[in-house]
């Protein structure tokens, strides 16, 4: 009884004091801002084919997204890229750059816990869930391939 | 001009994103796993082909395209080699980009130090 009345209190206490996002602007800063990104993806991709011409779309598309992953990597380690993502917020989380950025600042911000149980360990807080559910639902979809 | 069609959807792709933070406080690790499941989902009904050719970056640079290749990985593999398939066809698509995103963080984990917040 006494815990809830005071989970209650505490529910409204983080209601009142969560940051408040502007719905407008954040949309159209996200929109643009994400729509920039994949359009910086599709040059480097044409950018390789037209380097090497006879390359699968499919390979283009992995060197693609390393290039991605590295750049959102390095502007995380400059801290450039918390920046942009405070101004667009979904735009700058979704595109593989969000899944980069999230193992980057995990690992600089827990490195001074240690190499092996700060850096190597909080890496994955938030990467971990994304590739356990991905692979988990991958296997069902493949074995459910196996059967139809 | 396709690039219209990548900057249109993968903006929209985003804007999505910034919705479900607005309408429902989520954290970017929901986001992201709901965009994987999207992904998987596309690629499983085998849709995602259909918007890709003509979105192209739009829909393979968000994390969508991840799920997607995910899913396209452990298909391949389940028709190819099986049961074994299934298991290894998924994470053997993706390698490039898990381990990109892994030894990147840990290079520059190492070099660089975290911003104080001001």
């Amino acid at each position: 009884m006494e815990s809830k009345k005071r989970n209650q209190a505490y529910n409204q206490y983080v209601q009142a004091r969560i940051p408040k996002t502007k719905p407008w602007p954040s949309l159209f800063n996200s929109f643009w801002v994400g729509g920039l990104i994949c359009i910086l993806g599709q040059g480097i991709n044409d950018l390789l084919l037209l380097w090497v011409p006879n390359m699968a779309q499919q390979t283009a598309w992995g060197y693609t997204l390393i290039i991605l992953i590295f750049l959102a990597s390095f502007l995380t380690g400059i801290g450039v890229y918390d920046k942009i993502g405070k101004f667009a917020g979904g735009g700058s989380i979704v595109p593989i750059t969000g899944f980069s950025n999230s193992i980057s600042s995990a690992a600089l911000e827990f490195k001074n816990e240690g190499i092996i149980y700060g850096l190597c360990v909080k890496m994955f807080t938030i990467a971990g869930p994304v590739i356990v559910c991905g692979v988990v639902a991958s296997i069902v979809v493949g074995i459910v391939y196996l059967f139809i | 001009m396709y690039y219209l069609w990548v900057f249109l959807i993968g903006g929209l792709i985003c804007m999505l994103g910034q919705v479900l933070i607005i309408k429902t406080n989520i954290t970017s690790a929901r986001i992201l796993v709901t965009f994987v499941m999207i992904g998987v989902a596309l690629e499983a009904f085998g849709l995602f082909d259909y918007i890709s050719e003509f979105a192209r970056a739009g829909i393979n640079v968000p994390i969508i395209g991840f799920g997607a290749s995910l899913a396209k990985g452990a298909i391949a593999g389940a028709q190819s080699k099986g049961i074994i398939g299934a298991f290894t066809g998924g994470l053997e698509a993706t390698a490039g980009g898990i381990a990109a995103a892994v030894g990147f963080a840990f290079l520059f984990g190492l070099i660089f130090k975290a911003k104080t917040k001001k």
